[in-house]
């Protein structure tokens, strides 16, 4: 990655072809896949062949799509209908910073289906064409679709600064919904959700992996913290039904996040239980299409009401919670066999979620910490320098700010932020959301994560921040390679890790290396 | 191209003003303007209905600050709202004071490559002045609309020509819906971002703005035209009494033919932004998702893979590794 260029092309953007060049697209849906979930028009094809192979009536379908979600969703029509096109959104996108390419300007972006719209619905349209932004559907428009719509992650940076309101996020899953009705999605969304479908969760493991999985964490922790742990996994009767992303069992670093929960859970002694079967809070459908994000979450629900639970408990995700908290209860609700969720340790009753009956981990925690519930020694952290990078969806579509925010100061002496217009509602992508973090977008991935990785950087060089704090599965991943081009010297992390880290728990050994088997600074716990 | 043809097409509407005070000054003066205001008011009721009409099947405000969750957090309740009167006092900064364009930043690359986010208030400043003066300027007409005189009226000339620059009067609401909307235009031809997404729709009302204020402007220092009968006309069009003295002058019919344009424009272009702001279901949403439940009205049942097919596909290996089974 050499440059980024500002500078706008030559050809007005309705005369500027999209170019499929070589990490700037993401592979095609595999059609199995596609075949497994019940979704139409799947077939081998590639974004860089000239050929899509789109069904003969796909103008038609897609024109038809749109109608309907024009009747269905207030939003969509809104946001067609008022944009003025101040500019104010611009520059606020990562893509736009990170690569310069106009069409990542958010409201160039929704120009791209605006145009559409204006010349199917509206008179002046109709009659005027190009002269008033309007044109046809072509095979050409629908390429552009699919290149720009896959280059948004759905964070809704832009949303916070347009006056009106308008939410990209909002316009990108309509553009993607439209897309999948002629077959037009990606791999990397499709394979995850068809794996959730199946197995429960994204990465496709079975019953008896994800039982290793959590017995192997288990015996780790048992064996850094000389304190037993025995978790258990599809028990009817728990008090709570824990859920978070599969990776968190399945990927690093997420893992040193699961042996964070592991060890708080045991030592407050919370009667919880995992489940095999609801064994992912992330759901790609999100990114797919509505119906696909109501057909993977409905497990969660099934699950607690079979399993007898009070309520749920969910661990650190960012999209996963952008569904849980705005969609979850509307789609799969009403969870009136559940209990308006209590904390049993503080007695606590989270009544910001007396609805949905399902609170956030760093909800409960904070509540831990506030009331002196668990015995922390920040000191055993000391050898981290952490910053928090606030994940997308729980920033903007949910608002949690404070609550890691206590639970770091808690666990740590050396929090540091980042600057002010980088984090909280202004918080930058990772540039990996959405379902776009897979290998062959790379060069977008890392020219989205810009931003994100310069803020990280300007912090490094200023307190020597050494530890990317998040509260996503996504950002785990993705922020990983990110550092790894931009900052190398910082590693990546979650906020139940400096917990893990922290927390003195009841009978413990002595502890000198971290829950990554590095050295702590000095010994904690009794010491 | 985008910036000609809808400066011509003012232009030409300017012209077609003038020839209609000399061609038929009845149809200028009465019915356009009626047909005008008719399709304006008629236009935006359509259009809200129109939005209305459509559900918001899901509860997704873009939330701007901290959450209402554990007591002891501090909740932002304006940018975050999680109560019906804070969506109230969201909706108010938005639409009176525009607070979401007050946090705009202009990002700069520096040449070291690291960036910067510099606060950015010409816009907003910009914006605040136009629809400010805009509505003062309307305000200030109902001295003409209105006889007597509502008690307003004065009140607001007094404050807005108090500098007593000139005779008639300098007013700075007409000096500052002009540098206004001349600054909107200027940015978006001087950015080369803003030029490359600006379209004919966004350039011909900032045009026809201008003309109208321009027009205005110069009938009130320049081109005087007969006051007296201005107002005739005007008290007759606002009681439903139309009538059309003699004499008033041609300035004036390029004005209010450039004013029906804009009203019978409105509803059909981006202007709609005024009324659409109130509906827009990212700002004007509590964000209470998890404390309320929000309905979506066509809500369907979908094909979803349930614990019993689960249990079934992968029986052995759940009975292998010894977890619990439903059915044995």
């Amino acid at each position: 990655m050499s440059s980024i260029s500002y500078q706008t092309p030559a050809t007005d953007w309705m005369d500027t072809p999209v170019e499929f060049r070589h990490g700037n697209w993401c592979h095609s849906a595999n059609p199995k896949s596609l075949e497994y979930l019940g979704l139409p028009y799947p077939r081998k094809w590639a974004a860089c062949e000239d050929d899509w192979k789109l069904p003969e009536n796909w103008k038609e379908i897609v024109l038809e799509g749109m109608r309907d979600r024009l009747q269905r969703f207030r939003t969509f029509r809104i946001f067609m209908d008022i944009c003025v096109r101040c500019g104010a959104c611009a520059d606020k996108c990562h893509f736009f910073i990170g690569g310069g390419d106009p069409k990542n300007m958010p409201v160039l972006r929704a120009e791209l289906l605006r145009s559409v719209y204006r010349r199917e619905y509206t008179l002046a349209g109709k009659i005027m064409g190009k002269m008033v932004g309007a044109r046809e559907l072509t095979v050409d428009v629908l390429k552009e679709w699919f290149s720009y719509f896959h280059q948004c992650t759905e964070c809704r940076r832009c949303s916070v600064f347009c006056p009106y309101g308008i939410d990209t996020a909002e316009i990108t899953m309509m553009a993607r919904e439209l897309m999948s009705l002629v077959g037009l999605s990606i791999d990397w969304i499709i394979t995850p959700a068809a794996n959730c479908f199946r197995t429960g969760n994204h990465l496709g493991v079975l019953p008896h992996g994800f039982k290793d999985s959590i017995d192997f964490a288990a015996d780790e922790m048992s064996d850094i913290t000389g304190v037993k742990i025995e978790p258990s996994i599809n028990r009817k009767g728990a008090e709570i039904l824990f859920v978070t992303p599969s990776a968190d069992y399945f990927a690093s670093p997420h893992y040193y996040t699961l042996l964070g929960y592991l060890a708080l859970f045991k030592e407050i002694g919370l009667d919880y239980t995992w489940s095999a079967f609801a064994s992912e809070g992330g759901n790609f459908g999100l990114f797919y299409s509505h119906e696909m994000m109501k057909r993977l979450n409905a497990k969660i629900y099934t699950e607690a009401k079979r399993l007898g639970v009070k309520w749920i408990l969910g661990g650190e995700c960012g999209h996963m919670w952008r569904v849980l908290h705005q969609y979850m209860d509307t789609m799969n609700g009403p969870a009136d066999f559940l209990d308006e969720p209590v904390s049993p340790i503080t007695g606590t009753r989270f009544e910001n979620a007396r609805s949905t009956k399902m609170v956030h981990i760093c909800e409960f925690t904070a509540d831990l910490i506030k009331n002196n519930k668990i015995k922390l020694d920040p000191a055993r952290n000391d050898h981290v320098v952490p910053t928090f990078h606030d994940s997308c969806n729980p920033a903007r579509a949910m608002g949690l700010l404070e609550e890691p925010r206590y639970i770091i100061n808690a666990t740590s002496n050396n929090f540091r932020e980042m600057p002010e217009n980088t984090i909280r509602e202004q918080t930058f992508c990772c540039g990996s959301g959405s379902g776009v973090g897979t290998d062959e977008f790379l060069e977008m991935r890392l020219r989205g994560g810009f931003p994100r990785a310069n803020a990280v950087k300007y912090v490094h060089e200023k307190h020597g921040v050494n530890r990317l704090l998040c509260i996503c599965a996504i950002d785990k991943a993705t922020l990983t390679p990110l550092m790894e081009y931009w900052v190398p010297e910082v590693d990546v992390g979650g906020v139940h890790e400096l917990v893990g880290n922290a927390l003195i728990m009841k009978g413990e050994k002595p502890r000198d290396t971290d829950l990554r088997g590095e050295p702590m600074k000095k010994a904690g716990g009794e010491a | 191209m985008r910036v000609i043809v809808p400066l011509v097409a003012v232009m030409v509407l300017a012209l077609i003003g003038y020839a209609g005070s000399l061609v038929s000054p009845g149809l200028f003066g009465i019915i356009i303007p009626y047909a005008a205001l008719l399709i304006f008011v008629g236009g935006i009721i359509w259009r809200v209905l129109k939005w209305a009409a459509v559900p918001v099947p899901f509860r997704i405000p873009t939330t701007a600050g901290q959450q209402k969750s554990l007591p002891w957090i501090k909740d932002a309740k304006y940018d975050n709202p999680s109560t019906t009167f804070g969506v109230i006092v969201r909706m108010a900064l938005e639409v009176l004071l525009f607070r979401s364009l007050f946090r705009n930043t202009s990002m700069e690359l520096k040449k070291d490559r690291n960036l910067a986010y510099i606060q950015e208030l010409w816009l907003w400043g910009a914006a605040l002045a136009f629809h400010y003066s805009f509505l003062v300027i309307f305000l200030r007409h109902f001295r003409f609309f209105m006889h007597p005189v509502p008690p307003f009226v004065p009140l607001i000339q007094a404050f807005d020509g108090f500098l007593e620059i000139g005779v008639p009067t300098l007013y700075m609401t007409d000096l500052a819906l002009l540098g206004a909307a001349g600054y909107l235009f200027f940015r978006r031809i001087w950015y080369p971002q803003m030029r490359y997404i600006s379209l004919m729709n966004d350039y011909f009302p900032l045009f026809l703005i201008l003309g109208i204020g321009i027009s205005g402007v110069l009938m009130r220092h320049f081109f005087r035209v007969d006051l007296m009968a201005v107002k005739e006309l005007a008290v007759g069009l606002f009681s439903l009494h139309p009538a059309l003295p003699a004499g008033i002058g041609a300035p004036f019919f390029i004005h209010l033919f450039l004013v029906s344009c804009l009203l019978a424009y409105f509803p059909w272009s981006k202007l709609v932004h005024v009324a659409g702001v109130f509906m827009s279901p990212t700002r004007n949403l509590a964000n209470n998702s998890r404390m309320k439940r929000h309905i979506n009205p066509w809500n369907y049942p979908v094909k979803v893979h349930t614990y019993e097919e689960w249990e079934e596909e992968f029986h052995d290996l759940i009975k292998d590794c010894g977890l619990p089974l439903d059915k044995e």
